[in-house]
């Protein structure tokens, strides 16, 4: 049956990227996705799909922006903020913005610090900035993190360590020989490896002189001026450091004295330890897992297991994790389908693809995601934003519903005229929404309020002016609803 | 046993089947529950406080030694007197309003609280902070058991987090806590007035009362829906509050007033979730003059001193307890970047109108070798069990079992209630 082929289509593309528009479904169509295989294919192979949809922003067709003549992605925070939901909106390599956000999770950076300790713009280039658009030619962590997005994981970390905006975020910039500062080594081993538990304190401090001198730099002039890494070799602490878990592959827990001139090594060598940790790989591979199918029910080992060992047996490349993940039976299989709570942009996204988005602008999507409790590029800590349940309070459900509303409201006429064709009676206005709208299945209760909220009122009669009411209003109820919020 | 989200969404759903089966009742409710109509005010200063900076043991040599560039000058700290051995103490010099309080014999100063083998993981930290169980600290808050014990059905308005999520210390089994950073803005709009705007909110409400039990994390989203709506009209007369003082304009200043504002109007909460960030002080401290941790004082300082003001012309500084903490205290030496890293035991502060004011435990010696000092004498020692203060808070102010709520009983801690 028809309906099936599709939903599962649906449910990768909400998964693997943010849903699909009316638009989206016509472009894959062009180009031959017509079977979940194709498509799986699509979004892993998105170096084939064009890059340049930055280029789009302003241009008509596509979802605004606020001010778009003055509109500075590398200068303004809110305008990076909304070219991140532009991006997610409108690129065609959607599984590469999605797997950018999954990093932008796990390496939490927030903007604020980063500002108060340079200035609000050049934080936001740091995390904002692509090479070829700054005079500099700084890669801000977003870039970077899109660029490692199905990379390697080993060399993503060294990157990571490197990135002037993680060097200001957990204070590597101020870790020095005469008192080293612990706060990255902790963060590495703690949550961007292995996972708490694992390590002791004495690791951390060893960790700590480990990272001495990895530091920063600011050569260049006027416009070209920038943060970049630099190795201090004189800020580098050179004794033995010594761990409890393995350093080398022989079982050696010791990074050997070195000279100052070759000390970077030992961050090297550390990176390498981590990544190789067999906590590692079953931590990525779980938390991989609830991000691709499902993180409501028990999770399912054995699929875990086997992630991890392809994560090991592959030199830590994350592109054959998440195929693995996509192609597997458990990810079609529908009892996974809507076992993931929306993260607020994922919510925000969809919607804009499934109501609308003519004349919206994003700029009025960021202090409702801000109340919803996800403002990009400012998560609440180094531990990322919490997941699940935890998106859920009061407070941030009205924020959903009531983003619900005002997408609702500005897109009512086009909801009215695209709803003209099947307004002659309230069980076919609210097939079409459902149909469009695909939330999880409502029980019957739920869809006889839908359906007493259509009836009341005026004795329906399709006309524009109750289309005009009563279609926005369904789609509020709808896009505001539990059934909605889950993935 | 660590509680597993799922096992949080079941308890959680089986429990709000309860707790909003007849939301009908809950005025009512409120009204029962609120008796007595004492408010617990737990504030959070997220990051990890240094406590030598807020409690400044300003005639330690050592503490001048170790500290080259943070410490406090002895010249401009507040005095507030010494500790039982005689060691004196000063408050930060930005704290000038709660020594005003101090001095009214409203505010007790608790030092060197914590447990044995202190977490210096933020997460891990916190999470045994808010759980009171170091052992395993991933199952339900210390407050949230508390919750759980009061009898069902349970206000939804209970317990009232000021930030826009629900912190562990609140999560609990049978209770849902709402979260309420902006009593003003927490409304339910629709795309349109009038009449068909009520059409939509009562639908709206019709479809978050299905609790799916085959959907634990449908039920879930649903309940949470369910619970704004049982509690949107009360939160609403909140957001119109009028204090008799003009609050800071920052977050705690803010929240500080929003917590005012639902006790003048008896809304019927008895515990309040309050926190401010910033504590995290790895690098570029700055202790004193106009540096970040200064700053920080000043936050904390200005937003406390209105708040107490407020309730004491509302009359209702008695019904009230502030109680502080932080996830854990900060390393002894300062670093290289003019900041410390992840310490151990810290300060609690515990103000209102039932406070018996005062400086409570013993200062640490920082004198290497001491032992007040652990952690080769990088970190001070707990010398009061956090849970101690938590029990007493628990029996004293809010009228429950400790050992009920604790799961187990402390050495008797501090008389400061």
């Amino acid at each position: 049956m028809a309906p099936q082929r599709e939903e599962d289509i649906a449910h990768l593309f909400r998964r693997a990227g943010f849903g699909a528009s009316a638009a989206d479904v016509d472009r894959f169509a062009r180009l031959g996705i017509v079977s979940f295989s194709t498509a799986v294919s699509y979004l892993l192979n998105y170096q084939a799909q064009p890059d340049d949809v930055d280029a789009k922003i302003g241009q008509a067709g596509y979802v605004s922006v606020a001010s778009p003549a003055r509109f500075a992605p590398t200068s303004v925070i809110n305008d990076a903020r909304q070219r991140l939901l532009f991006r997610m909106v409108h690129s065609p390599r959607p599984l590469q913005e999605k797997m950018a956000l999954f990093w932008h999770n796990h390496f939490a950076t927030a903007h604020s610090k980063i500002a108060g300790d340079t200035s609000s713009e050049e934080a936001t280039r740091l995390l904002s900035a692509k090479p070829a658009e700054d005079a500099g030619g700084v890669r801000g962590q977003m870039t970077l993190l899109r660029d490692y997005a199905l990379g390697n994981f080993r060399d993503l970390l060294i990157e990571i360590a490197k990135d002037p905006a993680m060097l200001f975020w957990l204070d590597g910039r101020t870790n020095v020989r005469a008192r080293p500062q612990e706060n990255f080594a902790r963060e590495l081993m703690e949550l961007f490896t292995m996972g708490v538990g694992t390590f002791t304190e004495s690791d951390v401090y060893a960790g700590a002189r480990v990272f001495t001198g990895w530091n920063l730099s600011r050569p260049g002039a006027g416009a070209a001026q920038r943060y970049t890494f630099n190795y201090a070799a004189n800020n580098h602490e050179t004794t033995a450091k010594e761990f409890t878990f393995a350093i080398y592959p022989d079982g050696n827990r010791v990074i050997p004295a070195r000279a100052a001139s070759a000390g970077m090594q030992d961050g090297i060598d550390l990176i390498n330890a981590v990544a190789a940790h067999p906590k590692t790989g079953p931590r990525l591979a779980r938390k991989l897992y609830e991000f691709f199918i499902n993180e409501t029910d028990e999770p399912d080992a054995a699929l875990i297991d086997e992630v991890a060992g392809i994560y090991y047996a592959r030199g830590y490349e994350i592109e054959p994790m998440v195929r693995r993940l996509l192609l597997s039976s458990q990810f079609r299989d529908p009892a996974n389908y809507n076992k993931r709570f929306s993260w607020p942009v994922e919510y925000v996204v969809r919607a804009l693809k499934e109501v609308g988005w003519t004349g919206f602008s994003l700029g009025d999507a960021l202090t409702p995601l801000t109340n919803m409790g996800q403002q990009l590029l400012e998560p609440p800590d180094v531990s990322g934003w919490n997941l699940g349940t935890g998106w859920f309070s009061t407070g941030a459900m009205l924020a959903r519903m009531n983003f619900a509303s005002q997408l609702a409201t500005n897109q009512r006429f086009a909801l009215r005229d695209s709803f003209r064709g099947v307004g002659s009676t309230p069980e076919s206005v609210l097939s079409e929404a459902l149909d469009r709208l695909m939330p999880a299945d409502f029980d019957s209760g739920g869809e006889a309020a839908l359906m007493d909220y259509l009836r009341s009122g005026a004795a329906w009669s399709g006309s524009d002016a109750q289309l005009l009411t009563k279609v926005p209003g369904l789609v509020h109820l709808i896009v505001g609803s539990g059934e909605y919020q889950l993935n | 046993m660590p509680m597993t989200r799922r096992e949080f969404v079941r308890g959680g759903v089986a429990a709000f089947t309860v707790s909003f089966g007849a939301p009908r009742f809950i005025s009512d409710l409120a009204e029962a529950q609120g008796q007595g109509r004492r408010n617990l005010v737990v504030l959070y200063l997220s990051g990890g406080n240094d406590a030598l900076s807020t409690l400044v043991p300003y005639t330690d040599p050592q503490y001048y030694a170790r500290r080259p560039t943070l410490a406090v000058p002895a010249a401009s700290v507040l005095q507030i007197g010494a500790d039982r051995s005689g060691r004196p103490l000063g408050l930060h010099p930005r704290l000038t309003g709660l020594r005003t309080i101090f001095n009214a014999g409203r505010l007790a100063v608790i030092q060197r609280t914590g447990y044995s083998n202190s977490s210096r993981s933020h997460f891990e930290g916190t999470d045994i902070w808010s759980t009171a169980d170091p052992s395993s600290p991933g199952g339900f808050g210390w407050l949230g058991r508390y919750l759980d014990r009061l009898p069902s059905p349970v206000d939804p308005l209970a317990a009232w987090s000021t930030t826009g999520s629900v912190p562990r210390t609140l999560q609990a089994r049978t209770v849902g806590v709402p979260a309420i950073p902006n009593a003003a803005t927490y409304a339910f709009a629709s795309p349109n007035g009038g009449t068909d705007a009520g059409f939509a909110r009562s639908s709206a409400i019709r479809i978050a009362s299905h609790l799916p039990v085959d959907r634990p994390h449908l039920a879930f989203v649903n309940a949470t829906a369910q619970a704004a709506f049982a509690t949107l009209d009360r939160v609403q007369q909140v957001g119109a509050y009028r204090a008799s003082v003009t609050y800071p304009n920052n977050g705690l200043g803010l929240a500080l007033r929003t917590v005012a504002g639902a006790m003048v109007n008896q809304v019927g909460t008895r515990v309040f979730w309050v926190q401010t960030g910033g504590f995290d002080t790895h690098a570029g401290q700055g202790t004193n003059a106009n540096g970040t941790y200064a700053g920080l004082m000043g936050t904390l300082d200005g937003a406390l001193s209105a708040f107490y003001a407020d309730l004491l012309n509302q009359g209702l500084l008695g019904d009230t307890l502030v109680l502080q903490f932080s996830e854990f205290s900060r390393r002894i030496d300062e670093n290289a970047s003019q900041g410390t890293d992840h310490g151990a035991a810290g300060i609690m502060l515990a103000l209102g109108g039932g406070v018996r004011g005062g400086l409570y435990g013993n200062a640490p010696n920082l004198r290497a070798g001491d032992p007040s000092l652990e952690n080769n004498s990088t970190d001070v020692r707990f010398e009061t069990d956090f849970r101690s203060v938590y029990a007493t808070v628990i029996e004293r102010w809010l009228g429950a079992d400790p050992a009920a709520v604790l799961g187990a009983t402390f050495p008797a801690g501090p008389a400061f209630l």
